[in-house]
């Protein structure tokens, strides 16, 4: 990450913004009620439920194969629940977006930096209007003197910076999150995982991020939910405040008793 | 890379032919090489030169052009319509597929023998076997470029709302074309190979038409001019292929160090 957003990222550390407290209250940004999903003989999800507040950070945590990404296309729409229902909480504007994040960057080779951001902006903006938000996004995840580059010269991070800006330029109301940041070496993944808090801070979207680092949910969400064997295992509140000091005593307990859940 | 160095680069290609007609021509003039078996460089460009001032090489060369390019734009257009059309729907596959791959089996010079009976001696007859050569190449490619498509870009497309037509444009058609230029430049060599085989056997105007009165009356200096035009064709449409590959690739690895 260039020096720029560092400092940003640090600015932020200096005057950390207060997040109201996640209350009944609150309107709902989705509502999970028993849903499952079978494909053809197999289980991989049964009877959850999960109800999310809008502008919650929710990790989704569990062993490879226990459904947590099929939790996370459903959510998005890419998959359709065979039992239950899904409901979400309507914005101002009456309607609901949701961005996915993938795994893989999945950025156009053929497209230039600025223009896969745009990608983003299907439908919602097109043009020179397209381009300027496509830009000002870029700005924010510290790229935008590459906008006009094409993605195979960019490293594995500031490809999914890219990603990122791409899911957010269109300001969803619900951001979905596929281990994003897996296949990135520790320093960058630290990196990211800051950005994604300080972009989550300003913009107020509902995250949901499915991972497999317990160290990297405690240390970003407001809750953690475990999925094992297709059902809701766990589901723990992350009341540590903001900013948060990655290896603090608070977050250690919280890990360890998320693993205890995993393994005990 | 510099001007020089581009230069450079271009001209290296041309030292080998070069060097081997400046060793023709001095083993013709030596009397190593008898002028009825292969007559001298300097031969032939009289013979271009001869030519040329006559009117007849233009004109052959705009004939034998025209029936290339009229062969590959009917050929062309339907193989690449019909491998998108193949690629992008099943059903269109599993109907036409296994016919055109059977039929891709046959040589299709084989099939000058019907072609003559069909059509004689006329112009369809040459079209329909430049249409015919260059099909095949340019179906192949473009299907196998749509299926060679990354499915993990199309489905990315579809989460960001892309409608059918956005999905056919920024997405498939972009992931496509590499390998459909791939089926480009062979259908290209194809396109030459026929058209000189279809003139040579049945024509009355055209390169290889030219070629073969020449051989009636000996003429063995435009024989070989002939020949030596058929290369120069050839590399100069592989050269406008390899320029549109360029222009239409850059975003990709293999062309941004060139």
């Amino acid at each position: 990450m260039p020096a720029a957003s560092l400092a940003a990222v640090r600015s932020f550390v200096a005057a950390p913004q207060p997040r109201p407290e996640q209350t009944g209250e609150k309107p709902r940004a989705f509502a999970f009620k028993g849903v499952g999903k079978r494909f053809g003989d197999k289980i991989v999800l049964n009877g959850i439920d999960l109800d999310v507040p809008v502008g919650q950070f929710v990790a989704v945590i569990g062993k490879s194969g226990c459904g947590k990404s099929t939790l996370l296309r459903l959510l998005a729409g890419l998959d359709r629940p065979t039992a239950g229902s899904l409901t979400f909480g309507a914005d101002e504007e009456g309607h609901n977006r949701t961005r996915f994040m993938f795994q893989e960057p999945r950025l156009l080779p053929w497209a230039s930096v600025v223009k896969n951001v745009e990608v983003g902006l299907t439908g919602i903006a097109s043009g020179a209007d397209a381009r300027q938000r496509a830009l000002a996004i870029l700005g924010e995840v510290g790229l935008a003197d590459r906008a006009d580059e094409w993605p195979s010269v960019l490293s594995g991070g500031q490809k999914q910076r890219v990603a990122l800006a791409r899911a957010l330029v269109g300001h969803p109301q619900i951001l979905a999150l596929d281990e994003p940041l897996g296949a990135l070496d520790a320093l960058t993944r630290i990196e990211m995982q800051q950005l994604l808090e300080r972009i989550w801070l300003a913009q107020k979207f509902t995250a949901v991020l499915v991972t497999h680092d317990v160290a990297e949910a405690v240390a970003l969400a407001d809750r953690v939910v475990v999925i094992s064997a297709g059902k809701i295992a766990l589901d723990l509140d992350v009341p540590v405040e903001r900013p948060r000091r990655r290896g603090s005593v608070e977050l250690a307990r919280l890990e360890g008793k998320i693993l205890d859940q995993l393994f005990g | 890379m510099s001007f020089s160095g581009r230069l450079h680069r271009n001209s290296i290609g041309w030292l080998l032919p070069v060097l081997v007609i400046a060793g023709w021509e001095i083993a013709s003039r030596a009397g190593l090489m008898p002028p009825n078996v292969l007559p001298a460089p300097s031969a032939v460009a009289e013979a271009f030169w001869r030519l040329t001032l006559s009117g007849e090489l233009i004109r052959n060369i705009g004939v034998s052009t025209a029936r290339a390019l009229a062969g590959f734009a009917v050929g062309g257009s339907i193989g690449f319509a019909l491998g998108l059309a193949n690629g992008l729907s099943t059903l269109s596959r599993g109907l036409t597929d296994t016919t055109l791959q059977m039929i891709r089996n046959i040589p299709h010079l084989a099939l000058i023998p019907l072609v003559i009976l069909w059509f004689g001696i006329d112009e369809e007859a040459k079209l329909f076997l430049v249409a015919l050569g260059v099909f095949f190449p340019i179906y192949v490619n473009t299907l196998l470029g749509i299926q060679s498509v990354d499915p993990q870009l199309v489905e990315m497309g579809r989460v960001y709302g892309m409608d059918r037509a956005a999905l056919f444009f920024r997405v498939i058609l972009p992931g496509a074309l590499p390998a459909i230029f791939v089926g480009l430049r062979y259908a290209l060599g194809i396109m030459w190979l026929t058209l000189i085989v279809a003139e040579t056997i049945s024509a009355n105007s055209g390169l290889g038409y030219m070629a073969m009165q020449a051989r009636e009356f000996l003429l063995i200096d435009v024989v070989v001019l002939s020949i030596l035009i058929y290369a120069l064709l050839g590399k100069l449409a592989d050269s406008l292929a390899r320029l549109l590959e360029r222009l239409s690739l850059g975003w990709h690895p293999a062309f941004q160090n060139a």
